[in-house]
């Protein structure tokens, strides 16, 4: 890959707590290439939205970056001050969020956050910017965007908002945008809307976009690639296709068929045993080995290396590792 | 949102209407006005003369309707024990009182906010650790107590501030004022720092939490995520998420800085309503005290009624919603 927007090598979160230092990121890496969309997918607490905030420079501390770095457009973003990244957030990088209803300043009409943001980071003057935003809030499907402007977050349906949050994240014209469960709390018809938007506006501009969200449907329809994180680490990452109909890592495979599929009526919806260890608890070897059940005892004492299979599909686990020395078709 | 502000001044009316009531009553039936105004010579006679002149024998409402008029255009009668009008000497203590409350909100209002947006902000630094222990100190010290403690320090012990009274003031027109004067306002000092003390600790501590909880809220996460400068989130969005319970406590407060005065005033001998308002209660001087209720009140409901058009301006939500 030698057109690379983003990459992350070896980003390790910590959290210092009374009780000793909790991993909450152990050894991610991945990479994004311009305009490329890549989901990223985990249970609750495994460490998407982390990774999320951290390429964006807003880990909420105590939490900080302990090891690794992170490359934006070939410079390094994550030992930046303050202030050098917060021009770039806004700016190179836009951010949505889960709720919209919740995003929105209630106390300003949106033309104000919207033109209050244009300005921060494009020296234009004050009609310019407005025009900017009538453009933006045209272009991300609000009807009458010219009367729309001055009306308050309230006036807006919970659909509407989430656009009005996009044409903020992208009124700057960023080169890549962290997602954060951008459609969670829409109801499943504007969802989809929400989704056809920024795939859409993301191939029109050509904007990279981490998805983060605990939706595989979303994720199949929409991304390019997908990671699959547990327990802070990346268990698989590769292309949305792939990983969705030959996962290689046991966890995603139980991630896979854990998903109902309508029409198809089973007695019971496979589930993984067990639930994801706290970050306190996390066991030797592979994070995945207590509740796998293919684990043997170099899982419990080993932790796997990232292995790419043919098909592109980088997975960490001991079963492919061997499986491919078997057969002895390493690639590398 | 006209409509709403009719009707609140519509309730604020009642409000007055009742209030006045209650001080016509106090007026009225505390006692036996006659008696309080004639020497005990007078003979039954002539008492009942003045009773009638005084249209004390009519019917109640028309009694309270001309109480009403009366209060309306100002005039509460004459005091018992200044055998003044008591509109007069009204007149004559408000500037003192007003000047003095006045002086004690803003430097509240200022100091209070502004500690509160850098504690809410700084949950961390010393500065914060430090101040936080001292508010509570402010918020639970009796104001009495504060007044004569201050006085003993920059008093009696440093001799830097008078202890009592207005000191130099200038009449301008019929208002009498402490700002024009180096003397005016070095005594100004004392009695509007301890009034203010209490409110700027109770402001400050409701801004800094109502600073914490809104800068966890997700709109300031967004607005971080835009790249807004911190100045810019901080204060244009922060804390103008804390403004309507803020703008609350502080009308309600500047209400009790008013009835507080009463206790600031007297530790101070700060010529004032509220010092007339005790002089009044020692002397029975009913007169006084019923226009003293009247004015308080009425003030109350004023600061309320623009409390409820400030909630208007400060959040969109609650306009139109008639």
């Amino acid at each position: 890959m030698d057109d690379v927007l983003l990459d992350i090598r070896g980003l390790r979160v910590e959290f210092p707590t009374r009780r000793g230092t909790l991993v909450a990121l152990d050894d991610i890496s991945l990479a994004l290439q311009p305009g490329e969309i890549l989901g990223m997918v985990g249970e609750s607490g495994a460490g998407k939205s982390l990774t999320g905030a951290s390429v964006i420079g807003l880990l909420e501390p105590p939490g900080r970056v302990a090891a690794g770095e992170i490359r934006f457009d070939g410079q390094r973003i994550d030992d930046l001050s303050q202030e050098q990244m917060r021009q770039l957030r806004g700016k190179e990088i836009g951010a949505i969020f889960q709720d919209p209803l919740t995003s929105l300043n209630p106390m300003h009409r949106i033309g104000k956050q919207l033109v209050e943001t244009i300005r921060t980071h494009l020296p234009v003057s004050e009609a310019e910017a407005r025009k900017q935003a009538i453009d933006m809030l045209r272009e991300v499907g609000i009807p009458a965007p010219e009367q729309r402007i001055d009306s308050y977050p309230h006036e807006f349906s919970g659909g509407m908002r989430q656009r009005v949050v996009i044409a903020l994240a992208l009124c700057t014209g960023p080169k890549l945008i962290v997602a954060d469960e951008p459609t969670t709390a829409l109801d499943v018809s504007t969802q989809a809307q929400i989704i056809a938007l920024l795939r859409r506006l993301c191939k029109d501009k050509g904007m990279a976009v981490i998805l983060i969200t605990h939706d595989m449907g979303v994720v199949a329809e929409i991304a390019d690639r997908v990671a699959v994180l547990y327990a802070g680490r990346l268990a698989e990452i590769g292309p949305v296709r792939e990983v969705v109909q030959n996962p290689q890592h046991p966890y995603t495979k139980g991630l896979m068929a854990s998903i109902p599929v309508p029409g198809r009526r089973v007695e019971w919806l496979p589930q993984i045993p067990g639930s994801m260890p706290r970050l306190s608890e996390i066991p030797h070897g592979c994070a995945f080995s207590a509740r796998c059940e293919f684990a043997h005892d170099q899982c419990r004492a080993k932790r796997p290396p990232m292995q790419q299979n043919e098909n592109g599909n980088l997975s960490a686990c001991w079963l492919s590792v061997l499986e491919q020395a078997e057969t002895g078709g390493r690639h590398d | 949102m006209f409509l709403k502000l009719i009707n609140r001044l519509f309730q604020a009316l009642m409000t007055m209407i009742f209030v006045g009531l209650v001080s016509f009553l106090l007026f009225n039936f505390v006692g036996d006005p006659i008696s309080n105004m004639v020497g005990q010579e007078t003979s039954v006679e002539d008492r009942d003369a003045l009773r009638e002149k005084l249209g004390l024998n009519d019917p109640f409402l028309a009694q309270f309707a001309r109480f009403g008029s009366n209060a309306v255009s100002g005039n509460f009668g004459i005091s018992y024990a200044l055998q003044r009008p008591v509109s007069t000497l009204i007149a004559e203590r408000m500037p003192a009182t007003l000047e003095l409350v006045a002086t004690s909100a803003v430097v509240a209002i200022v100091l209070g906010v502004l500690l509160g947006v850098y504690t809410g902000i700084n949950r961390h630094s010393w500065i914060s650790k430090t101040i936080m222990p001292l508010s509570l100190i402010g918020v639970s010290l009796p104001t009495f107590v504060i007044g004569i403690l201050l006085i003993y320090i920059f008093s009696v012990t440093l001799g830097w501030l008078p202890s009592f009274g207005r000191g130099e003031v200038t009449q301008i027109g019929g208002w009498s004022t402490n700002f024009l004067t180096i003397g005016g306002l070095k005594a100004l000092i004392l009695p509007s720092t301890t009034l203010a003390l209490f409110q700027m600790a109770l402001i400050m501590r409701l801004v800094r939490s109502e600073m914490l909880e809104v800068l966890r809220t997700d709109y300031i996460k967004f607005a971080r995520a835009r790249g807004l400068a911190p100045r810019v989130v901080h204060f244009g969005h922060a804390l103008r998420n804390t403004l309507v319970p803020v703008i609350t406590i502080i009308g309600l407060n500047i209400g009790s800085l008013i009835a507080f005065s009463i206790i600031t005033e007297t530790v101070f001998q700060w010529p004032g309503m509220g010092l007339l308002f005790i002089q009044s209660v020692t002397f029975g001087d009913i007169p006084v005290m019923a226009a003293y209720l009247v004015l308080i009140a009425a003030m109350f409901v004023f600061i309320n009624v623009v409390v409820d058009i400030l909630y208007l301006i400060a959040d969109p939500r609650l306009r139109g919603r008639g």
